[in-house]
């Protein structure tokens, strides 16, 4: 039994073909390292019992042509799951239970796949460290009191921990990419569009992209094969011809161009990333790519442009949560008050944050100076990468500026935690896929990602790329089970 | 040449703008608070503006990354009868509306 949650998805999908494991056994021996996993804080809801019965139930009669067979899975608590309660991380969703199901999940158990519970996650996805969380911070489990990042930190901390075998987050400015560089997984942030967004508690509509999180890179694009799909209930959806992503993954990537920004080698970047990229550099031309130097100049105003466009549609988007909807109410002496003391009690301090920077860039007198610069801003930032992909077919640069750092390190100072999204954010700005795979360690023994960009639509070419570039790699995570009692 | 001058005006946030943002953003804020978000804010907008280097005059706003028209459809109900589901989450119970504290005397 306890072999069963270090397979891949790949292999337990086998398996459970093969009948040599049936889904019940898959699903109990992820239940069991779950439960003995409580320290890691990765669940904000279990549903473990429900699971099992699912389980069985699919054992009684087995549709083994299915893409997800009885496959248990955990989600980020962002998307709404019918009937089982969803808080984005947040007290004021906290009496909340959908009575719909978001489309990237319906997609995943139309396949086959099992609901185990929901993940942890900064609030409202605002965050880099799970720190933000209603329900608590998220422990890595490659060391104790490390930041498993953020936003998606329980889908990180989950996967890694093989609590279970693969998951799904979702990306506003590096929320899949980050966490997964820093527990030692592989995280894909598709092209906006790619994904359906209804469902998913909105944070920044402009940007909010679902994604997977995997141990490794096939199992990454058969769960992106799954969620990605034409939805005519999200307005931005689009319809474009999706690959069989897993089917057609290759690692022929000979005579593919792959673009260095120069402008990722930002002051003060650690030595160790900088090595880093510099191996990631060797192994694409191990693998028959050409290395070509490109320039993004407007680079270091994208963290800026972030911080105006995602507060600013954050404070439209949760304009939503007044104390009449949604399951929390804080009591007030007339509708105003009531109003002002739910969101007052109801949101964490980052939240509450944002939303007053978001209510100030867009409020009267105001406006042209920031969002419409912003937005302009924005589409500088969008031409660096049309210019770009003239001439290469990718870019690589590091996933972030540093490894994971402890709890609380970085708490007090809002700006220095930003920065760390400043190799992601740009990627979500121009509506890109990119996607992080684990590419060696620190001197401390921490996992150190490298990201991949690609076209807009052009998935396959990224995912075939990181499957090169993961074979060479040949990254082994380093988890000793030090939570286990 | 001044790039954008209205960046020069307000240089720094004060309680007053705090407890205004406050209000629109129908956010209760004690004193103590919002003196924790004025520091706060202040260090996020003095790294805002940064964008304050780069000349705009002549560029389109970005609006949408995704280069398409909206699809239309047909304006037809394609569900009904989802009161009992719309004011489930309500905090208050009431079968038949959502029930929120007296607005008219």
């Amino acid at each position: 039994m306890s072999d069963i949650t270090k397979q891949s998805l790949s292999e337990l999908i086998k398996n459970i073909k093969d009948k040599k494991l049936s889904s019940t056994e898959v699903t109990k021996a992820f239940v069991e390292r779950s439960e003995k996993s409580k320290e890691l804080n990765a669940y904000v809801t279990e549903d473990f019992s429900a699971a099992i019965d699912k389980a069985k139930k699919f054992d009684e009669n087995p549709n083994l042509d299915l893409k997800l067979p009885g496959i248990p899975m955990a989600v980020k608590d962002l998307f709404c799951t019918k009937n089982v309660k969803t808080t984005a991380g947040s007290k004021i969703l906290n009496n909340f239970t959908p009575t719909y199901e978001s489309t990237v999940t319906q997609n995943i158990w139309n396949e086959g796949a099992i609901l185990l519970g929901k993940l942890n996650c900064d609030e409202f996805a605002m965050g880099s460290s799970n720190e933000t969380s209603f329900f608590g911070s998220v422990q890595n489990p490659i060391d104790k009191d490390l930041v498993p990042g953020g936003s998606s930190g329980g889908s990180s901390s989950a996967v890694a921990a093989q609590l279970t075998p693969i998951t799904i987050g979702t990306d506003t400015g590096g929320s899949i990419r980050q966490p997964a560089s820093f527990t030692g997984i592989v995280g894909l942030k598709p092209t906006y569009g790619s994904c359906s967004r209804y469902g998913i508690v909105a944070f920044a509509s402009s940007l909010d992209q679902a994604g997977p999180m995997a141990q490794n890179v096939r199992d990454c694009a058969l769960l992106h094969e799954v969620i990605s799909s034409y939805d005519e209930k999200d307005s931005t959806s689009i319809d474009f011809k999706r690959n069989n992503y897993f089917k057609e993954l290759t690692n022929n990537i000979k005579g593919k161009k792959i673009g260095i920004p120069k402008e990722y080698r930002v002051d003060g970047m650690p030595k160790e990333i900088e090595d880093l990229w510099k191996k990631g550099i060797d192994y694409v031309k191990d693998c028959g790519a050409e290395i070509i130097d490109i320039s993004l100049p407007h680079t270091n105003y994208a963290l800026p442009t972030y911080y105006i466009v995602a507060p600013a549609e954050a404070s439209s988007n949760l304009a939503r949560y007044d104390g009449v909807k949604y399951g929390f109410r804080a009591d007030g002496e007339n509708l105003i008050d009531m109003y002002e003391k739910t969101r007052s009690e109801g949101f964490g301090a980052e939240v509450q944050r944002r939303i007053m920077i978001g209510t100030y860039v867009l409020s009267s007198g105001y406006y042209d100076a920031y969002y419409l610069k912003a937005q302009k801003v924005r589409k500088l930032i969008k031409n660096d990468f049309d210019e770009a992909y003239k001439k290469v077919d990718a870019i690589l640069t590091p996933s972030t500026p540093s490894s994971a750092f402890k709890i609380g390190e970085k708490t007090n100072d809002p700006v220095s935690m930003y920065l760390n999204d400043i190799f992601t954010v740009p990627v979500n700005l121009a509506g890109l896929p990119g996607i992080s795979i684990p590419a060696g360690h620190d001197a401390k023994g921490y996992p150190l990602g490298l990201q991949i960009i690609g076209k807009a639509f052009d998935e396959q070419n990224l995912l075939n790329i990181a499957y090169a570039m993961e074979e060479k790699i040949n990254f082994k995570n380093k988890i000793t089970d030090w939570w286990i009692k | 040449m001044i790039v954008c001058d209205i960046f020069n005006y307000h240089m720094s946030i004060d309680l007053k703008t705090i407890k205004h943002i406050s209000k629109l953003s129908r956010i209760s804020v004690d004193e103590k608070k919002a003196e924790k978000l004025a520091v706060d804010l202040n260090s996020i907008f003095e790294f805002i503006e940064k964008l304050n280097e780069l000349k705009t005059d002549n560029v389109q706003p970005l609006t949408s990354v995704a280069e398409t028209t909206l699809k239309l459809r047909d304006d037809k109900v394609k569900s009904k009868n989802l009161r009992e589901q719309i004011i489930k989450n309500s905090p208050q119970e009431n079968e038949d509306y959502f029930v929120v504290p007296k607005v008219i005397e």
